[in-house]
């Protein structure tokens, strides 16, 4: 029997030039995350292969950044920490900033880096900074016991600090700023593809946006003239409500978490849309 | 009826040439403006120019591909032929998704899975088992079919013993092995080969190409292969696909592509030359002319035949040198022999001579491809197969036997015979 086909439907796949700007393929997406798990396990283990101190250098980069950050902001410069333990206001910051600045400065060189992966094989691209998301995720949660163990011991020697009722939104923090970095890292990797200049960009804008964010400093301490622009950062609610949850200072918002989560969703939705069109040729400009 | 489980209609690829830099902005805004606001033709993707690299365009696009029409049954094992350039990458990389085609598509039955490289995604600090796992998740492979398959993939690769070693302590052999044994053992329907085999040693090579007949014959399922091995062709596939300049210039049974294929070749020329404007190479130098010459112009075993390269130095105190590599009508490299006096030259035009010795070659056709070489041994001008000569055999040399005189190459060695014992 003859069989026609001419209708795509009666086809499992039909590759085009023209797709939809909305055909995500989020089932491709699902088939291949057994890849996601092996990605990020790759990840971990060359971290940590062939170093003297292995995993131990995830500790050394926050806690010298404490004592740097003490030393010229708390000491030097004075600013103030809401009353609480500088090491610990510090380090709050660090923690929650740094999984933020991962997720997106990673995130936003994955077509470069992984170009010759991308020009050999046919995977859901969204695959590759997923990964990255959930490997600094296993980044940020051995960070996050430095923190606990340094609460430990400052509550031992009886600071004035304490966990609030903040706690039980903090897994909707860390999917904020994961998604948060990872739709701007989007963004950034599909423009990167076409016009270099944008990597500049990021290694210093990160830099700067984090004296944007409070970070070294709390929002209650901000001037009121500036307060204002510094709260349209959609990072600012993020950390002020990690910092309130753990340490109980700091200004917990619905308000501005609200805000945090829409400008999230724009910039994530924005980002895989960008994403899924530059995909599909990027490989003939890089 | 067999079922159809490849459709390509109209299928066409452009790709943009030359720099891409500051110029970029407005040219997209001005794409743009074209195309989405104007609803008019991309400005930059002018129609019917086609890929052939020795003509110089007179626009920054090329169309690797245009307008490909074909059909693929179940079950079919088709070798795709043709020259560099032609296009058969470009194919396969749309086939595989890696890249998309600009016009045109691709319709598809089935699970593709495709080889454009061995080994891709392959991690040098992770063990060979982790490795396997690694590799056949990028290739669409799910974690426990992995697990199912994992001693029947260890059993093929050979490597059994150094499985829980990292790969970077592996021998380039091993590591070919272990990835085209996770590669062999996809389950697919479909399956895309690029030219993988050319790695490995011998006895590897008759092991893949034993494996992939078993899945195109034994199983059923059908196999795209695009290679340069003629032979491996040959003995791989029922049907052929030759490709020219992005075009398909024949689709039929693979003796038939085959035999086009190589009398495609007869048309080569012995002598090409180049304007200023449209020479080969870059600013440094551009090669003029390349001639393959005898006092007469006939080619025979039994005579002198020289080849010539003229080329134009453009900057002083340039190291240049010229490279001739020699391959025989079946793809096979014969040989390759670089100038070996290199000292740097000023500026002006030159003219390399290369003595090709009597009593070497084979009857037969010859292809030469020449490279220019500068500073630091830059690769300034390749050029595949470029000038080709059909080489007569005058005879005197094979006193009362005729018959067939087999070999890539015919050098007469030295025999002596003795008289050892009466």
């Amino acid at each position: 029997m003859m069989m026609d086909k001419n209708n795509s439907e009666d086809w499992d796949l039909v590759i085009k030039g023209h797709t939809s700007l909305f055909d995500l393929k989020f089932n491709d997406l699902w088939h291949y995350r057994d890849l996601l798990f092996m990605f990020v396990r790759r990840d971990f283990v060359s971290f940590y292969k062939q170093t003297v101190l292995g995993p131990l250098w995830f500790f050394i980069q926050p806690i010298f950044t404490t004592i740097v950050f003490t030393f010229v902001f708390g000491n030097l410069a004075g600013i103030s920490t809401d009353g609480l333990p500088q090491y610990l206001f510090y380090l709050s910051g660090i923690t929650a900033w740094n999984y933020f600045s991962d997720c997106l400065t990673k995130t936003s060189t994955v077509f470069r880096d992984n170009a010759s992966i991308f020009g050999k094989v046919y995977f859901p691209r969204l695959i590759m900074p997923l990964s990255i998301v959930v490997s600094n995720l296993v980044r940020f949660g051995v960070q996050l016991l430095l923190l606990l163990c340094m609460m430990a011991y400052f509550g031992i020697k009886g600071e004035n600090f304490h966990v609030t009722y903040g706690i039980f939104f903090f897994p909707i923090l860390v999917i904020l700023m994961a998604l948060l970095g990872l739709g701007a890292g989007l963004i950034i990797t599909a423009m990167t593809t076409k016009y270099r200049d944008l990597t500049f960009l990021v290694s210093f804008g990160v830099q700067l946006l984090m004296y944007g964010t409070t970070v070294i400093y709390p929002l209650s301490a901000a001037p009121p003239a500036y307060k204002r622009i510094i709260e349209l950062n959609p990072m600012t609610g993020i950390i002020e409500a990690f910092r309130f949850s753990f340490l109980g200072k700091g200004e917990f918002s619905f308000w501005s978490l609200g805000y945090s989560a829409i400008f999230t969703l724009v910039v994530l939705m924005l980002g895989i849309v960008i994403f899924n069109k530059t995909e599909k040729n990027f490989v003939d400009t890089i | 009826m067999k079922q159809q489980v490849i459709k390509v209609e109209n299928l066409s690829k452009a790709y943009q040439i030359g720099q891409i830099g500051t110029g970029t902005v407005s040219r997209d805004f001005e794409r743009f403006w074209a195309t989405k606001i104007r609803r008019r033709e991309d400005p930059f993707l002018k129609i019917g120019e086609t890929n052939d690299r020795s003509t110089k365009g007179t626009s920054d696009i090329v169309w690797s591909l245009k307008d490909i029409n074909f059909e693929i049954n179940q079950g079919d094992a088709v070798g795709i032929i043709g020259k560099n350039g032609a296009g058969k990458s470009t194919l396969l990389k749309l086939l595989s998704r890696v890249t998309s085609p600009t016009t045109g598509e691709i319709k598809v039955m089935g699970r593709i899975a495709s080889l454009l490289e061995v080994g891709t995604g392959f991690h040098p600090e992770l063990s060979g088992r982790e490795n396997i796992y690694l590799n056949g998740a990028i290739l669409g492979m799910r974690k426990k079919e992995i697990t199912r398959k994992m001693d029947e993939i260890i059993d093929f690769s050979g490597v059994e013993r150094y499985i829980d070693t990292p790969v970077k302590r592996y021998s380039s052999g091993m590591y070919v092995r272990l990835a085209f044994a996770v590669a062999a053992h996809l389950e697919s329907e479909i399956l895309i080969v690029d030219e993988v085999l050319a790695v490995g040693d011998a006895e590897f090579q008759k092991k893949c190409l034993g494996k992939m007949g078993d899945i195109s014959k034994g199983e059923g399922r059908t196999v795209l292969f695009v290679s340069h091995n003629m032979a491996a062709v040959k003995s791989l596939c029922s049907k052929g696909i030759l490709m020219e300049n992005g075009r398909i210039v024949k689709n039929a049974g693979v003796d038939e592509v085959l035999n086009v294929y190589n009398s495609n070749f007869q048309e080569m020329e012995s002598e090409v030359s180049w304007t200023t404007e449209t020479a080969p190479g870059n600013a440094t130098a551009k090669v003029l002319s390349v001639r393959l010459v005898t006092d007469d112009n006939y080619f025979a075993i039994e005579k002198d035949a020289v080849l010539e390269v003229i080329y134009e130095n453009l900057i002083d105190n340039h190291s240049l040198n010229v490279s001739v590599s020699v391959f025989d009508d079946k793809e096979t490299y014969i040989l390759s022999s670089p100038n070996l006096s290199r000292s740097p030259l000023p500026k002006g035009i030159y003219k390399s001579t290369c003595v090709l010795p009597k009593d070497f070659f084979n009857k037969g056709k010859y292809y030469f491809t020449v490279l220019l070489i500068g500073n630091n041994f830059d690769l300034i001008a390749q050029l595949d197969k470029v000038v080709a000569a059909d080489f007569d055999e005058e005879g005197t040399k094979r006193g009362e036997y005729f018959g067939y005189w087999a070999g890539a190459v015919r050098p007469y060695l030295k025999w002596d015979n003795l008289l050892l014992k009466h």
